[in-house]
């Protein structure tokens, strides 16, 4: 069974649609016990990182997120909650991941937010398991996270470059959106399912 | 580098995917998850979803259908047609679509822009603009380029860019329909007034239509509807097309 943990972090019906479609168990929950029962879980999140992270802290997970130690998937502001920090607020987050979120700077012909396919390179994980280098997955966020030890993939925003996904143990984040992501979304998925 | 998008626009109704046929009226052309599932596996990076439905049963029907939609495809989707309120976004979003488009209601009443941006984020909120050109000035109509408003063009564009638009989707009144190209000059003028990325919609008859407004017009992405649902353009023939005039494309 994978847990969606369930913090009121905006829209989770896509997150929902794409294990539907893989034909995975879920359950959206803010129970402690089902969380730590759970095979896999994720930590999704869509908006501001600062008020993301208010609305984790109201739910009381954040100490039993840290200690889990079946798989865990952060996507997008998910992902973000499990760094240092975000500019976004500024806030405090996880640390999970040994790096900042920062906003992405102005620059000529890379508009922010970067929203759209963009190639995701350096892939390091059982997570990319048969994701050609190169391969195009669905961005929207104007922060992102920074390269660090923990980075497996990396993605070109203009001349920025960034950590598209980062691993630290059995923590794993994206910050694409694999449930939008077609083929090579399902493909990076159905790997996490697999870990 | 970002990808520039190939997005297939399907007008729904009655849970049909419909097309307006010079002097034959109204078309069906298939099933609205069927063709959008076949759309995302060719390789379209997005798709938009109108419903013209005119009727409050319509309506009902349509947010049925965006829950099969957004169940069916493992791409963005963007629903739009008659929302009027955060209830309408709200109930769009609840069932599965990743962003919603507004028209007229936001010329009605701009404050709706803000709301809907505050409350769900700018990138689920993309503002259309259907404008014409008279005596030299573009200025935005509703109800499919029959009314006109006195909001101009460029100016409700960047209005709509500060109220919390994620895009803007123009689409050239004067373009739709005529297979002739779109509004290059235009949508370039665009891009270097927004920081926001435009998609340009109306005048597709030819790939190389669709190279010349994602380079000399620098649009984001291209939208257009005959040529994919006739089979004219199949998309995985357009992308490889784009690829090999140089357009960063997602193969």
């Amino acid at each position: 069974m994978i847990a969606i943990i369930d913090y009121e972090a905006g829209n989770i019906c896509s997150v929902k649609n794409a294990l539907k479609r893989l034909g995975a168990v879920y359950e959206l929950t803010a129970d402690p016990a089902v969380i730590r029962a759970a095979d896999k879980v994720i930590l999704p999140g869509v908006g501001n990182a600062a008020e993301a992270m208010a609305s984790l802290e109201k739910t009381g997970l954040t100490g039993l997120i840290k200690s889990l130690r079946q798989p865990v998937l952060g996507i997008c502001v998910g992902l973000q909650l499990m760094c240092r920090s975000s500019e976004e607020g500024p806030v405090g987050c996880l640390s999970l991941f040994d790096c900042r979120v920062r906003r992405f700077p102005e620059q000529p012909g890379a508009k922010v937010p970067h929203m759209g396919w963009n190639g995701i390179g350096n892939l390091d994980s059982k997570l990319f398991k048969e994701v050609p280098e190169g391969s195009y997955v669905y961005f929207v966020h104007s922060y992102c996270p920074d390269l660090c030890p923990d980075t497996i993939a990396t993605c070109r925003h203009g001349d920025v470059l960034f950590s598209a996904a980062l691993r630290w143990e059995n923590f794993y984040g994206t910050q694409f959106h694999p449930e939008k992501s077609g083929g090579v979304g399902a493909q990076i998925l159905q790997n996490f399912l697999a870990l | 580098m970002v990808a520039k998008r190939i997005i297939p626009c399907l007008d729904v109704k009655n849970g049909q995917v419909v097309k307006g046929i010079n002097f034959e009226g109204l078309r069906e052309v298939g099933d609205a998850v069927e063709m959008g599932v076949r759309y995302a596996r060719d390789g379209a990076d997005e798709l938009v979803y109108l419903d013209i439905s005119a009727t409050r049963e319509g309506r009902g029907t349509f947010a049925a259908l965006v829950e099969q939609i957004a169940l069916g495809i493992d791409i963005p989707f963007t629903v739009g047609g008659g929302i009027g309120s955060l209830d309408d976004a709200a109930r769009l979003l609840d069932a599965g679509a990743d962003k919603i488009s507004v028209n007229s209601a936001a010329l009605a009443r701009p404050q709706l822009i803000g709301e809907i941006a505050r409350k769900y984020g700018s990138q689920f909120v993309v503002l259309a603009i259907d404008a014409k050109e008279v005596d030299g000035r573009w200025l935005c109509t509703t109800h499919g380029g029959t009314r006109f408003t006195e909001r101009e063009l460029f100016d409700w564009a960047r209005e709509g860019q500060e109220r919390g638009a994620g895009e803007i989707l123009f689409t050239s009144m004067d373009h739709d329909g005529t297979r002739a190209g779109y509004a290059c000059e235009l949508y370039a003028r665009l891009d270097s007034l927004l920081s926001i990325p435009v998609i340009a919609s109306g005048g597709a008859g030819s790939v190389q239509d669709i190279v010349d407004v994602l380079t000399r017009g620098r649009a984001s992405a291209a939208l257009a509807a005959s040529i994919f649902h006739f089979g004219e353009i199949p998309v995985p023939q357009l992308k490889s097309a784009l690829a090999a005039a140089g357009v960063p494309v997602r193969l």
